[in-house]
């Protein structure tokens, strides 16, 4: 039927984007036990910030770059300047961070009005597939290649080079991995300035369809929280198939238990945390 | 723009002010000929629903500009507070305005929520209200005297918008969206009740949660309708157009809203996707009056921005407050005579034309069929139909729509549904 295979491209090209948007939140989480709550405000500044350059006339791909070199420049000082000075003590970081996503969605309101921004499809992708009475948008099924070219690449960072190895070792364990020379203390900001770069461009490549709007913010950090429990803090693998099993609970949770919608999304988040708290692939803590 | 924090004090001062005895007795007597008459507006500033809020203080500040900020030759003084958008923050911002600032009339809410929340305190406090907020019953089961709304409740415009989907469109099935909250179930019982008395049927209901990123998977059960009437809000209304598009079903199934689905101030977020969606509300930018032509002038220049509904209705309640000035005169200052007065206005050029306030306090006036279409480049929303003198109880008896229980989720009782 028509409405199943709707919603189940749907649920895969929500996948995609959820992991964009979850990666780097997993990452952060993993390796310096932040909970960032600001994800969702990276998330929402990098669509504003790339919705600006787009305006500047900047091409849609050049402008998500932008956008997240930006972000990382941003994610690099917040930690530098703001996150280190407390490092160890999660209830100051939470708070830090919950204090900063207030801050960063009022100068969002201030600088870019409340009025909802909307950026068109990139040309190339705009339009959509037709198949046996079936309609769906070029862009989101293009959204699905871009996550998987970029679960790739981070794939290939994390465990095939050196500093992937790096980060695997902090994860692990901090301590030990700065007795052996490990600057883990480096490792962090670039994780986090890698972590809010992702968020960014995931920001961007949500907006043509999203929208970008107050509020936004605080619409994504739940289920970037949810995937990452889910799937389990810094791990890749777990970010990937947590995305796409709460791209289809979402999807197929709203069309079939609509009032329940949000319980379908949270019970396996709540069942994970009784029987699983490390998470499907997350590591035990030690 | 900028944006003007209130400071902390407030709060402070809302409590300490609030253990004192017995100070909002004392305000009106105390309050000399020729003291300015105090106006507060309680709007949202910040959060998700700021770009309403901040359009209302425009609204408002472009009336004061426009008389100098003396109204039927007394001086006004605006006291503006930023509510945050729940009901917490109206109920101590509704305080702080009465008991600290002395207001002797509040402008806004915003939020339907906002305005429930602060409605008994209004009546204690026998403070008038000109409301923007649409809860029906304000108005009617629970009408409170000291507030009028010069817009229009949830229904008053879907009601018109299902007459005209009727018999203009000839239209027989339709199914309804909206967001799960109060705004929404009211807009979409009054779009079913006059839909379905006079023949057609409501045969799906989808009731996405206020927070939805993706609507697609309540878009695919749509189904296979002669129109959808949708009541979205805020920027809702984007996010549900563009996935409507994307899947293929703009030009292909007609639709239709209530105001804040298409308001005017949302057409620059827009794009080819609005064309063609029909709208019904209180207020249209392109209406020809001497006062809207002044307002949108006057909006475009200050703050380059087409008013909507949120502007508007806040620019109507400063010209209502003017023609209760002068009508009250010297009994301005007391709250109860002022609100009865409020209640007696006639109001002739506004921006949204004539209208009149009924007992219970809503307003009785026009409402506009618009089609969004493209001129010059730019998207408005053309009227194509006026509908004149309609009232929140659109052709009902008054006694007879008081008798049934307010348009929730279950009523008006859908015997239509399909699978």
């Amino acid at each position: 039927m028509n409405l199943w295979l709707v919603l189940a491209i749907n649920s895969v090209t929500l996948g995609g984007l959820l992991f964009l948007l979850s990666a780097g939140f997993s990452l952060i989480f993993g390796l310096m036990r932040i909970p960032n709550l600001m994800h969702g405000s990276f998330f929402m500044l990098g669509a504003y910030m790339g919705s600006a350059f787009l305006k500047q006339g900047l091409g849609f791909w050049p402008a998500a770059l932008a956008s997240a070199i930006g972000m990382a420049v941003l994610g690099g000082l917040v930690e530098r300047l703001l996150l280190r000075r407390l490092a160890g003590q999660e209830l100051a970081q939470v708070l830090l961070t919950l204090g900063m996503s207030f801050i960063i969605a009022d100068a969002c309101l201030m600088i870019w009005t409340g009025d909802p921004i909307q950026p068109a499809t990139p040309p190339d992708l705009r339009g959509a597939v037709t198949t046996a009475g079936l309609v769906f948008p070029i862009y989101r099924i293009a959204i699905v290649g871009v996550a998987v070219a970029m679960a790739v690449a981070l794939w290939l960072l994390i465990d095939r080079t050196r500093i992937g190895a790096m980060i695997r070792a902090g994860v692990d364990d901090a301590p030990i991995a700065r007795v052996v020379g490990i600057k883990v203390s480096q490792l962090f900001t670039l994780v986090f300035c890698l972590g809010a770069a992702l968020a960014a461009f995931a920001g961007v490549v949500g907006s043509p369809y999203l929208s970008i709007y107050p509020g936004l913010d605080a619409e994504m950090l739940p289920l970037a929280l949810i995937v990452v429990i889910l799937g389990g803090a810094g791990s890749l693998l777990g970010a990937l198939l947590g995305s796409f099993i709460i791209g289809f609970l979402y999807n197929f949770g709203q069309a079939l238990f609509p009032d329940l919608a949000y319980v379908i999304l949270f019970v396996p988040m709540v069942l994970v945390l009784v029987l699983r708290p490390q998470g499907l692939f997350g590591r035990a803590a030690l | 723009m900028t944006i003007q924090r209130r400071t902390m004090l407030k709060g402070l001062a809302a409590a300490g002010v609030a253990g004192a005895a017995a100070p909002f007795e004392m305000a009106a007597p105390a309050l000399a000929q020729g003291a300015p008459f105090k106006i507060g507006l309680m709007t949202v500033k910040t959060g998700p629903l700021a770009q309403g809020g901040i359009q209302m203080e425009q609204g408002l500040l472009t009336f004061l500009k426009e008389k100098n900020n003396t109204l039927a030759g007394r001086k006004v003084e605006l006291v503006v507070a930023d509510t945050g958008g729940n009901p917490a923050g109206a109920k101590t911002k509704a305080q702080e305005l009465v008991e600290r600032e002395k207001v002797n009339v509040i402008l806004g809410p915003l939020a339907a929520f906002e305005l429930l929340a602060i409605t008994d305190y209004i009546l204690q406090t026998k403070t008038p209200l000109v409301a923007v907020a649409a809860a029906e019953d304000v108005t009617q089961r629970k009408a409170n005297p000291y507030i009028i709304r010069p817009t229009t409740t949830s229904a008053q415009c879907c009601h018109v918008m299902a007459d005209y989907a009727l018999k203009e469109l000839k239209f027989r099935r339709a199914a309804t969206i909206s967001e799960d909250f109060a705004f929404g179930h009211e807009q979409m019982g009054g779009f079913q009740r006059v839909f379905e008395e006079g023949g057609g049927k409501v045969v799906k209901k989808l009731w996405p949660p206020l927070v939805t990123p993706d609507y697609t998977p309540f878009i695919a059960q749509i189904g296979n309708v002669d129109v959808v009437f949708s009541g979205f809000a805020g920027s809702n209304p984007v996010k549900f157009m563009r996935a409507y598009a994307d899947l293929g079903l703009h030009g292909k199934t007609p639709l239709m809203g209530g105001w804040t689905f298409l308001d005017d101030a949302l057409l620059k977020s827009l794009g080819d996707e609005a064309l063609g969606v029909l709208s019904g509300a209180t207020y249209s930018a392109t209406y020809e009056s001497e006062s809207n032509k002044r307002f949108v002038a006057a909006m475009q220049k200050d703050y380059s921005s087409l008013p909507g509904g949120y502007a508007s209705g806040m620019y109507i309640g400063g010209m209502c407050v003017e023609s209760a000035l002068a009508l009250a005169g010297d009994k301005s200052s007391d709250g109860t005579a002022f609100a009865e007065v409020l209640h007696k206005i006639k109001m002739e050029d506004t921006p949204r034309g004539p209208f009149t306030i009924d007992h219970l306090g809503n307003a009785v006036g026009a409402v506009f069929v618009r089609r969004c279409e493209r001129k010059d480049g730019q998207l408005v929303n053309t009227v194509i139909k006026t509908y004149p003198n309609v009232s929140q109880f659109w052709t009902y008896p008054e006694d007879e729509f008081l008798k049934s229980p307010v348009y929730t989720r279950d009523f008006p009782v859908s015997k239509n549904l399909e699978n």
